[in-house]
């Protein structure tokens, strides 16, 4: 087929008006957040004490930190699904949420006798944790990979790792609603280790999908 | 802004906003500026520049399948020259040659512009043959008996949305398997 002939192909297929790929990955984080909800309502649920807690300061960081991560991820994943490489001031924003947990660990460090520091970290339900979130995170990780499929990451596996941030995150805001550690030591241990594997799981899903 | 940069960039909005002519002639401007990349790209990996044809039109249907990732309000030939190199250096790789190729090399090279060859190494043509039935009709009425979406309706006795629809989806499946190993 000459070259010509491949242009008025294309030239036919050419239709005006077409969904952006920003949009379809902001509709399909959205989608695999409800299902991720669906499948948190159905087998976990908010803890009970829920309403009491809701102004704990303990309580109320775990969302922050968790959405942060969710949101500078997603902003860096909106870049990262066209071909322009993401340069290090794109990178660095996802400092963000770190910075914000060790602040916070030191905060808590500064206000805990160091007696109890290790009862803390370890909490109560660190292994539910580590199973929950990377399953709530399954259902955001597919459809954020289904929708970066549409792009054109040039880097397929670290793509697939920040997909898996952005699923790990957002999996771990919604486990944070039924998960009774509120310490910023259990956090950082458990939610990140957590999300770290749905990172890995993403990483090694985009090397493979994301190719184009 | 260098020439180039307003051409294209006019050319790819005037296309968005619904000028079908505006988007064939950005593909027929992109075409020998793509070839000249191909060709001394395959040139310095160390392969014959015979198969340049195969990579310009990888190449174009990257551009066609993936134009809605070019933001408007940014420059377009940065876009344009990541998704050449991009493609580039995956076709090199998978030709099993993993070498370094910048995005100055490619916009270096997307400055020459090449004419078609005489004789061309024909993959796709390949390729739209292992199409399914109706996708390879629709392919192939269109590109290569040079009809409209509506003669090849006609002829094929479907209907326009069917062909329009078996066209996307024919060029999509030729663009992935382009990208596969044996392609």
């Amino acid at each position: 087929m000459k070259t010509d002939d491949l242009i008025r192909a294309l030239a036919a297929d050419h239709a005006p008006r077409r969904t952006s790929p920003t949009r379809t990955l902001a509709v399909a984080t959205v989608l695999g957040l409800v299902v991720a909800a669906a499948l948190f309502a159905a087998i976990l649920g908010v803890r009970p004490d829920f309403t009491t807690v809701m102004g704990e300061p303990r309580f109320v960081f775990k969302f922050l930190v968790t959405l942060v991560l969710a949101a500078t991820a997603f902003m860096l994943g909106r870049r990262l699904l066209g071909p322009l490489d993401a340069d290090t001031s794109w990178w660095l924003t996802l400092a963000a949420a770190p910075l914000l947990l060790a602040l916070a660990v030191a905060i808590e460090l500064s206000v805990l006798p160091s007696g109890s520091w290790r009862a803390q970290l370890i909490g109560s339900n660190a292994l539910l944790c580590l199973a929950s979130v990377p399953l709530l995170a399954l259902p955001i990780l597919i459809a954020v990979l289904a929708a970066l499929r549409q792009g054109a990451p040039v880097r397929p596996g670290l793509t697939g790792a920040v997909a898996g941030l952005l699923a790990g995150a957002l999996g771990a805001a919604l486990y944070a609603a039924h998960c009774i550690d509120d310490s910023p030591l259990f956090v950082a241990a458990w939610y990140s280790a957590a999300i770290a594997l749905v990172t890995l799981v993403g990483a090694l899903a985009g090397y493979r999908v994301l190719r184009w | 802004m260098s020439t180039r940069e307003r051409e294209w960039g006019d050319l790819m909005r005037a296309a968005n906003a619904g000028d079908a002519t505006a988007y064939r002639r950005l593909l027929k401007s992109l075409e020998p500026a793509l070839r000249s990349v191909a060709r001394r790209g395959l040139g310095r990996a160390g392969f014959s520049r015979d198969e340049a044809e195969d990579v310009v039109q990888e190449i174009l249907l990257a551009v066609h399948l993936k134009r809605d990732t070019w933001n408007a309000g940014e420059p377009i030939l940065p876009w344009i020259h990541a998704i050449a190199r991009y493609k580039l250096v995956d076709t090199l790789r998978r030709r099993g040659r993993r070498i370094y190729i910048s995005i100055e090399d490619v916009a270096e090279n997307l400055l020459a512009e090449d004419p078609p060859p005489t004789l061309a190494t024909d993959t796709l043509t390949r390729l739209v043959q292992a199409l399914p039935a109706r996708q390879r009709d629709v392919v192939r009425a269109v590109a290569l008996d040079g009809g409209s979406i509506r003669e090849a309706a006609e002829r094929l006795d479907m209907s326009e949305g069917a062909v329009r629809v078996a066209l996307h989806r024919g060029l999509a499946a030729l663009a992935a398997r382009c990208g596969e190993p044996n392609a």
